[in-house]
């Protein structure tokens, strides 16, 4: 069988993504198992510092690189992926799951006629048969799937395997030469924006994720809101705790209705059904009730405790490890004060 | 402004309230009483119909049209609902709705429903659509659909699209770190897979609500059915999550016990 690796270089131009090592692991585990061939194929402006880093891996590597691959674009990534794909002519086609593949894969998977599944949270032999473990209707039903039509596209979602990694080796690239006609460069790549925010809050890497939910924009014990001192309290528990900010979807769609909101909460923080599914080892939530459709973007979240005045909300219900009844508002600030003064001692 | 024939693809999905139980059926999984769950149209995708409306709004001539693959029955009643939100005429495809039907097959019809509409101009098309489903949640189908009619700029996340004074697009997709990538095509025929968007659901609004209703009953009416074949996916089984949490529930301490307890418990290795 042959299995062939892929990767783009990130935007810095250098170093390939963690999820990208991550999936390469995956590869490299499939291609034991199954005794199989493994090549890696890798895109972007400059890939021999990205090859070096995979070298030690043993594979053949092979690249489409120059000026038109340096930012993503469908038409030209979707062109350099299948000239790869072409030359290899591989049965199974493993990547990682970065926002620049998930765009491009399933279109090359259609012009090869093979198949495509995304959102891969584990590969498997069950009877000798490559299989994939993914979820269905937002993390609430979770399948193993097969399937026999080849090439089979498999993109794996970032922290679902060890992240493999060697020194770097000088690496032997073999590069692929790709005609883009004029149509496919009618797409400009103009930058990277950061959403308007007092710091950046989401942290794909932290180690907490930090849940706030609408309970911070009502109406308190006095009869009155308190959003500076709620968004005071909340951006200083990020810059101590180095958490990732979510929010539940009740509290990100009030600014589409113009109510008073955080200002630094956004729908790119969203958690659950129609939001993100993060991956961080703790979650701690806030003011949020911790129902279904949010809960279900917890999924990957290991342990989990929760704040909330209501002692019969969601999180109580077998959702979080510990639910804490008590004022949010309070509790978050003597926490502030704790982790300063340990920050201070360290 | 231009004038843009905009087709948004979107499905129906059970109500994310619903619970969801999966049976074996001699076609392979699906949803334990699946045609009494109640609907709702996908929620990415009823952003896509939100910005498409919008957008039809501002560029005069322009048309919406709405293109779903769905039993028929359900499709029906999700309108009666979605109806009163936008302007648009429907493409219905009497087809499953289940998370669980191969996203290849499913793209193949909606390709060729686009195909079959009358009139429509593909120097003008903006193909709309939600990044990701809230049943199959893969991501995969608007590109299989944008392969399937050559367009080959294709964007995914959006959040927001910006039409320039020289008739371009500036179109934000969502990208790791909650960042966004920024781009700019020269125009039309483009792909879009909304995230968010930027603008709030739409009020009810029981005019637009009847004039739609006069074409879309037709419409369902006239339906061709299109049963999904099955076998391009073998799944060895589907569970539902068992772990349930013993919830610890911490009452009548004061917020410095407990803020100690959260303390300890966040630099805990």
């Amino acid at each position: 069988m042959n299995i062939l690796f892929l990767a783009h270089v990130d935007e810095s131009g250098t170093v390939l993504l963690k999820a990208a090592y991550e999936a390469l692991g995956a590869a490299l585990d499939v291609a034991a198992q199954t005794a199989s061939t493994l090549t890696i194929g890798l895109v972007g402006e400059d890939v021999q510092s990205v090859a070096n880093s995979v070298a030690a891996a043993g594979a053949r590597i092979l690249a489409v690189a120059g000026q038109d691959f340096a930012h993503p674009r469908y038409a030209t990534d979707a062109a350099a992926v299948e000239a790869i794909c072409k030359t290899v002519a591989a049965d199974i086609v493993i990547a990682p799951g970065t926002s620049r593949f998930l765009r491009v894969m399933p279109g090359v998977a259609s012009r090869l006629h093979g198949r495509v599944d995304t959102h891969i949270t584990a590969l498997d032999l069950v009877d000798g048969v490559l299989t994939a473990k993914r979820w269905f209707y937002r993390q609430r039903l979770e399948a193993i799937i097969q399937r026999q039509a080849r090439p089979w596209f498999l993109v794996v979602d970032p922290g679902c395997h060890q992240a493999w990694s060697r020194a770097a080796v000088p690496a032997k690239v073999e590069m692929i030469a790709v005609q883009l006609p004029p149509e496919a460069k009618r797409t400009m790549h103009t930058g990277v924006r950061v959403p308007n925010a007092d710091a950046q809050t989401i942290r794909p890497d932290a180690k907490l994720l930090f849940v706030a939910g609408a309970g911070w924009s009502k109406k308190q014990a006095d009869g009155k809101t308190h959003l500076p001192e709620a968004e005071a309290i909340i951006l200083e528990f990020l810059r101590s705790s180095g958490a990732s900010l979510g929010g539940s979807k009740s509290l990100v769609d009030q600014s589409g209705e113009n109510q008073a909101v955080l200002g630094f909460m956004t729908h790119l923080n969203q958690i659950g059904q129609t939001g993100s599914t993060p991956r961080h080892p703790k979650g701690l939530s806030t003011c949020c009730h911790g129902e279904e459709p949010h809960a279900v973007g917890w999924r990957f979240i290991n342990e989990r405790r929760a704040v909330n005045l209501d002692s019969n909300c969601g999180w109580a219900r077998g959702k979080a490890d510990v639910l804490y009844v008590a004022d949010a508002f309070e509790v978050m600030s003597k926490l502030n004060r704790l982790l300063a003064s340990q920050r201070k001692e360290a | 402004m231009n004038a843009y024939h905009i087709v948004v693809c979107a499905g129906i999905v059970p109500d994310p309230l619903q619970t969801l139980e999966p049976i074996t059926t001699p076609t392979g999984p699906a949803l334990k009483n699946e045609m009494m769950l109640p609907a709702v149209l996908d929620p990415w995708a009823s952003h896509a119909l939100y910005e498409a409306a919008n957008l039809a709004t501002r560029a005069p001539g322009s048309k919406v049209w709405l293109v779903s693959a769905a039993p028929k029955a359900k499709l029906q009643q999700v309108m009666m609902n979605v109806a009163q939100k936008a302007s648009f005429e429907l493409v219905p495809i009497d087809a499953p709705a289940s998370g669980f039907a191969d996203a290849h097959t499913v793209a193949r019809l909606l390709a060729e429903a686009i195909q079959s509409i009358p009139g429509l101009d593909r120097p003008r098309l903006l193909l709309f659509g939600g990044w990701e489903s809230a049943s199959r949640g893969a991501g995969v189908t608007m590109q299989l659909v944008g392969e399937g009619l050559g367009v080959i700029d294709q964007f995914q996340g959006v959040d927001q699209l910006t039409v320039q004074p020289d008739g371009s697009f500036e179109i934000l997709e969502r990208i790791e770190g909650g960042r966004h990538l920024v781009s700019v095509c020269q125009g039309p025929p483009m792909l879009l897979g909304w995230a968010t968007g930027s603008l709030p659901e739409p009020k009810n609004n029981p005019q637009v609500g009847m004039a739609n209703m006069r074409t879309i009953m037709p419409a369902l009416q006239k339906a061709k059915a299109a049963p999904l074949p099955h076998g391009e996916i073998r799944y060895l089984s589907v569970t539902p999550p068992q772990q349930q949490r013993q919830t610890r529930i911490v009452k009548d301490r004061s917020a410095d016990e407990i803020a100690a307890e959260l303390s300890a418990w966040i630099l805990q290795d």
